[in-house]
């Protein structure tokens, strides 16, 4: 992979929401694979934990976010950085119809992983035409 | 010597126009090749004190058991892996943007670091070693004897 694709992608902030906090929020990168039943999402949020967390599904738009404490380290000074401490953000738009009270979601050594089942296909219903 | 091609900018060879069309490749070559900084996983944050020095690195989903952190005096090597998802039959892939596989850095620190205190934690994803600094490597007070 590219130098430049390992870099945290800073998220471009949408013009109708501003946040309070001056902090900045980057794009976690996720897997994405659909098994028979059920869309599994990892997202990589390191500095997350299961409290600082959100996770919302509305209408069929999915959005995570994170909330990470800044990295500093009080007496100490930075003698080298390649990263900066930042919020998680992202949004998906969702194809399938999902199950919404199944979902589960669990974080472990800051990666999320969420379980999005799909719900049970609508049943076809076969209309008689009856002959006049 | 390559001659410039006439048909190219229009009628009149210009030096200025080279040199702006120079320019621009100039801009996206370095636009492509240079970063801010080197980085390749995990990345990796050095804070120092007079005391000691604290390496902190994002290594989300990594097993510790797969981290190795080795000491050699004011060089630190850290490897470890990150397992892939295996996908099973039946199952597609929809995205695949997380490093996956085995990576290995090494950092020189800004001074020589006492190995055998070294203490590292992982919590969160986060990959956090504290380095003491070697005593002989402590800056030492000279007094300065006046002779009367």
């Amino acid at each position: 992979m590219a130098e430049k694709e390992m870099q945290k992608r800073e998220a471009s902030s949408p013009v109708e929401t501003e946040r309070t906090k001056n902090m900045k929020v980057f794009i976690p990168r996720v897997d994405i694979c659909e098994t028979q039943d059920a869309i599994v999402l990892l997202a990589d949020m390191p500095g997350v934990d299961e409290k600082s967390i959100d996770i919302t599904l509305e209408k069929n738009v999915l959005t995570l976010s994170g909330r990470v404490e800044p990295d500093t380290h009080e007496g100490y000074r930075s003698a080298y950085v390649e990263y900066e401490a930042g919020d998680y953000e992202r949004a998906f738009t969702l194809s399938d119809e999902i199950d919404r009270d199944r979902i589960e979601a669990s974080v472990k050594n800051g990666v999320l992983k969420l379980t999005l089942p799909k719900a049970e296909p609508v049943k076809l219903r076969k209309i008689n035409v009856k002959s006049a | 010597m390559v001659w410039p091609e006439f048909g190219r900018y229009g009628r009149v060879w210009s030096p200025w126009r080279e040199m702006e069309r120079l320019q621009q490749d100039m801009n996206r070559f370095l636009s492509r090749e240079s970063t801010p900084y080197s980085t390749t996983f995990p990345a990796v944050n050095i804070w120092a004190s007079d005391q000691d020095v604290i390496v902190t690195a994002e290594v989300p989903g990594a097993d510790p058991e797969n981290l190795d952190i080795t000491v050699a005096e004011n060089v630190l090597k850290l490897t470890g892996s990150r397992k892939p998802e295996e996908l099973k039959p039946g199952e597609v892939s929809h995205r695949r943007e997380r490093v996956s596989g085995e990576f290995a850095r090494t950092f020189r620190l800004p001074y020589a670091v006492d190995s055998g205190k070294v203490d590292a934690s992982y919590e969160k994803g986060i990959l956090k070693v504290r380095l003491p600094r070697a005593e002989a490597d402590k800056p030492k007070k000279i007094a300065i004897k006046s002779q009367k």
